[in-house]
């Protein structure tokens, strides 16, 4: 146990669920299930004063200090709400369908590579898995709008897992071009002599990115850009978020599948899609944007560049703590405020104290390679970055939801057959010719050449 | 496009004898007085395919108030507040219009700084009902933001307001021969700070809507409705100007001061609701134009004329509009001689402009309806007086 | 890497399969049975994932619980069912069905007895990593030609459907 653990470290090791070993791989889950927890409802107040700074309004400014606390009084509330269940429901199927969507939401946790060694485990199907899972969130969809015995719902829930059905399938296509330039070398330089041999693995992706010297958003250009570009648009419409929530939009008639869910249920569905969000970015980032890779891995190589980067998670924490201490320096001096100064002060500090932290340990590790402490650096470090393009990516989500106008729903549907599905199958063929055709470029030059 | 006025039977969910009522495919809805998108209490009654539209009826009178029967037992000054309440998003056109409308009864002018200050009042009311309608608007298409941003720009207008008359939304700024407040010091400045301020904003809504593909989707040959069929329903404002008909009761019959003034008409060519868009967006420019021209030229001289204490008309009647933010906005009113109007009918342009939903909506998606219903900018409190 | 507990898995999945199976045939609610039928599939992701076959397994979940389970959950919530439920169940037939319950009875008897001399000794060790990129040398290297026709067959399905559902191409 012990001895693993200080492997695991040490950096070169394997996951948790590779190695056989249950008891990390069962920690891994606990903190991965807290983390994503405690993530949706830091989105939750994200999302709501990101939404609110943008339409030129504050949002939640009272409970805690510039409305910290809401979500856990907003969580609050939900749990002591009454449970409403609709006359004439099924309720077995009323009770298990937000279960189901919040079980394959939080099932494809189990893949994601964070760092290197820092996932539960790495299947060889990683990828396949994933999006495996997150197909059987629709299937939550139409059971909840079912049980609900009425009539709004029922459409409204068909329509949702509709929608998400059809853009499973480009979502599907842009992933398969994304898994063909694994098994593809980059274009001769760098020596990397692609064996042909693919991954569907999640960390297998990330190191071909790194093997590759290129993250698979700028390869082959523009295919990578676009193959990212038809995945982002879909994951958005995958997780009904704007602009293609029509199904749960307020100002339509059929007022979305989980309308007659009332309290906890609610925010079950809530949960689920929080995580949903997480996860499809955590894919896209995975196997287009680098994974854990930080920046410029090659263009800007060596230890001190290394260095320099590495102390970039204690810079972000420290960055926060000082916003915070600036809402606090700010905050009125009356009395009323007293409390929420003190809080606010309390979590900035907090916030500055992990900061300096999370300096220490690249400075401390710094003459020390190979030991623990290196390994934990780097371990660290990976999975700061992973975390940070995620966050990008939720940034996009609450900045789409507040500018574009819904899409109708026959327009969303036709934009997933008629536009999405028709370039993704281009980008795909076209990426497999490309990459087909470069090494016999390659021969063909250095024939020519020798 | 047939001509309307024949085929719009008077129960339009009967569609065709041919056919049962209640086909299987056929579901007849209620959009219920209470709904998120209908900009007041309107009941709409939807016959659906599916998800088609086959026929609609509107169902109103939930904000009725008996105004014009109010109006037959109240003088003339104590009837002007009540107009405020009708169109309440742009109050100050009513109280335009009704004023205008006694004073051609009595024959008396206003003098002319009343009438400057009428018309810039008028023209930021203007901009003020525009602001509204794009906010609810995007808002019903999905945009959620720009409502926030274009009640901030309304904000500037109600403040303007609060400092004239003492009131925001239901001002009571205009008296029977002229207006009863001289303008506060800093009326000038403050409103050219205010055509500084929302010139760029109206460029900004325009950049993140005009060319955005989602919105040109949702709007573009939605709730289609040709010239001639406007003409036949009597649809006036900027539903007839993009409509391709260019007609503005400010050029066409001029109240107030605006012969003096030099602005365009703006109108569209399909009749659709981005074309509705385009002519209230270039109509809020327009209204900044006559604004700057209203401020720069504006003389010095009473702002009331002789008007005597009680007002009593000769008998006789008056029918009087002014094109009001959504349309031709008329007041006839009838004098038996006394000092109370024997009979004052408001002809609103929202009630006349519904009458055009059912045209609009027919063989659109239920989607569609909303937008539709936004595009006419429609007031309850006018439709249903 | 060694598999862990075998039986007791194999044990769970097969019951969870079979009881999925009876749930099916026997709730008398068509969304109780399409609920127990996606979950003898997920079980027989399951074993598949015991055969060491992962890709099959991640396959069958995507397309058969993902994809097919949520059509049929369509239709069964798209057509009015109450009529279906108060009518009879065809109880009429049942000698025709123990007839062929009892004939694949004795067809599974066969293959037991039989069967061990059918199939080779031992199972083809296969490693599971490189699953995915067997079955796709065999798929589109021996077998191209199936795969084509399997193709076309789906595609001819699809148009098939879209004439007869539309009102008007």
């Amino acid at each position: 146990m012990l001895s693993y653990l200080q492997s695991y470290l040490g950096g070169d090791a394997l996951t948790p669920g590779q190695a056989g070993n249950q008891l990390w791989a069962l920690i891994y889950i606990l903190v991965i299930f807290a983390g994503v927890s405690v993530v949706v409802m830091a989105m939750n107040w994200i999302e709501r004063k990101a939404l609110a700074h943008m339409q030129v309004r504050l949002g939640p400014m009272r409970v805690g200090p510039h409305g910290l606390l809401q979500p856990i009084a907003d969580a609050l509330k939900l749990m002591l709400k009454e449970d409403i269940i609709p006359a004439r429901a099924d309720s077995f199927v009323f009770w298990i369908a937000p279960l189901i969507g919040l079980l394959s939401a939080f099932t494809v946790y189990i893949v994601i590579p964070f760092g290197p060694t820092q996932a539960v485990t790495d299947m060889n199907i990683g990828i396949l898995f994933m999006l495996g899972v997150s197909s059987l969130s629709v299937l939550g969809v139409v059971m909840a709008g079912w049980a609900s015995n009425s009539n709004y719902p029922l459409i409204g829930a068909l329509r949702s897992s509709a929608q998400m059905v059809s853009y499973e399938v480009a979502m599907g296509l842009a992933v398969v071009s994304a898994v063909l330039m694994t098994s593809v070398g980059g274009i001769g330089m760098y020596d990397v002599a692609g064996d042909g041999i693919g991954t569907l693995s999640m960390i297998g992706i990330v190191q071909a990115q790194q093997a590759q010297h290129v993250w698979f958003l700028f390869k082959f250009f523009p295919l990578g850009l676009i193959a990212f570009f038809i995945f982002a648009v879909a994951m958005i419409a995958e997780t009904n978020r704007a602009p293609f929530d029509l199904p749960e939009a307020e100002s339509e008639l059929t007022a979305g599948f989980h309308t007659e869910y009332s309290g906890l249920r609610w925010s079950l569905f809530m949960l689920a899609e929080y995580a949903a969000m997480v996860a499809v970015s955590s894919i896209a980032v995975t196997l287009w944007l680098g994974g854990w890779l930080r920046p410029f891995p090659n263009a800007l190589a060596g230890p001190t560049w290394d260095f320099i980067f590495s102390l970039f998670p204690g810079l972000t924490f420290l960055a926060l703590g000082a916003i915070g201490m600036f809402g606090f320096v700010r905050m009125p001096a009356h009395p009323f405020f007293r409390v929420q100064k003190l809080g606010l002060g309390g979590f900035a500090a907090v916030l500055a104290l992990i900061g300096v932290l999370l300096l220490a340990i690249p400075f401390a590790a710094r003459g020390h390679e190979g030991t623990i402490l290196a390994g934990f650096a780097a371990g660290l470090s990976a999975v700061y970055w992973f975390i940070a393009k995620v966050a990008v990516f939720m940034y996009l989500y609450i900045w789409y939801r507040a500018t574009f106008p819904r899409y109708r729903f026959d327009q969303l549907m036709s934009v997933g057959w008629k536009v999405l599905l028709p370039i993704a199958l281009a980008v795909l063929i076209a990426t497999a010719a490309v990459g087909v055709l470069i090494p016999v470029i390659q021969v063909w030059f250095k024939g020519r050449a020798g | 496009m047939t001509d309307p006025t024949t085929t719009l039977s008077r129960n339009p969910l009967d569609l065709d004898e041919s056919r049962t009522f209640l086909d299987a495919n056929e579901l007849v809805i209620n959009m219920g007085p209470q709904h998120p998108a209908t900009h007041g209490v309107l009941r709409v009654i939807l016959k659906l395919d599916g998800e088609k539209v086959l026929g609609t009826e509107c169902v109103i009178g939930y904000l009725h108030r008996g105004v014009e029967k109010i109006a037959e037992n109240r003088t003339y000054t104590m009837f002007n507040p009540y107009v405020d309440r009708m169109d309440y998003v742009a109050a100050v056109s009513n109280a335009l219009g009704y004023c205008e409308a006694v004073e051609k009864l009595l024959n008396v002018e206003a003098p002319p700084r009343a009438r400057y200050i009428r018309s810039i009042l008028t023209e930021l009311n203007r901009i003020a009902s525009h602001q509204l309608w794009l906010g609810t608007h995007a808002l019903d298409i999905g945009a959620m933001t720009p409502l926030f941003y274009t009640f901030r720009d309304r904000e500037e207008i109600l403040k303007i307001f609060e400092k004239y008359c003492g009131a925001r939304l239901t001002t009571h700024a205009f008296r029977i021969g002229g207006c009863q407040y001289e303008t506060y010091d800093g009326f000038e400045k403050d409103v050219l700070n205010f055509l500084q301020f929302v010139a760029p904003k109206i460029d900004e809504y325009e950049e993140l809507l005009t060319t955005n593909r989602i919105w040109v989707e949702r709007t573009k040959n939605i709730g289609v409705i040709s010239a001639k069929d406007c003409i036949a329903l009597g649809v006036t404002g900027p539903v007839l100007r993009a409509s391709g008909v260019k007609w503005d009761l400010r050029k066409a019959q001029p109240y107030a001061a605006y012969k003096d003034f030099d602005f365009e008409i703006p109108i569209g060519q399909n009749g659709d609701t981005y074309d509705r868009y385009i002519v209230r967006m270039a109509e809020m420019r327009q209204s900044l134009r006559i604004i700057r021209q209203a401020v720069d030229a504006i003389p010095e001289g009473p702002i009331m004329a002789k008007v005597p204490k009680v007002i009593k008309p000769a008998v006789g009647e008056i029918y009087h509009s002014i094109e009001a933010p959504k349309g031709e906005l008329g007041y006839f009113i009838v004098s038996d001689g006394s000092t109370q109007p024997y009979r004052v009918r408001v002809r609103p342009p929202s009630f006349v402009n519904l009458q055009a939903l059912d045209l609009m909506v027919r063989g659109a998606l239920v989607a569609d309806v909303i937008a539709v219903i936004g595009t006419l900018d429609i007031v309850l409190g006018e439709v249903d007086r | 890497m060694t598999p862990i507990a075998t039986p007791f898995f194999f044990y769970l999945l097969a019951g969870t399969m079979i009881i999925g199976g009876v749930l099916v045939i026997t709730r008398r609610n068509a969304v109780h049975s399409a609920l127990a039928l996606i979950v003898a599939l997920l079980a027989q992701a399951g074993m598949y994932l015991m055969l060491y076959a992962p890709f099959v397994a991640a396959v069958q979940i995507i397309l058969y619980a993902g994809g097919i389970m949520v059509l049929f959950l369509f239709v069964i919530m798209l057509v009015n069912l109450e009529r279906a439920q108060k009518e009879r169940q065809f109880n009429r037939i049942w000698p025709v069905g123990l007839l062929s319950a009892f004939a694949l009875g004795l067809l599974f008897v066969g293959v037991y007895s039989k069967g061990k001399t059918l199939l080779p000794s031992e199972m083809m060790q296969i490693p599971e990593s490189s699953n995915t990129q067997e079955i796709a040398r065999y798929l589109y290297g021996n077998y191209m030609f199936a795969f084509e026709i399997a193709s076309l067959l789906l595609l001819v399905a699809i148009i098939g459907a879209v004439v007869m559902a539309k009102k008007r191409i």
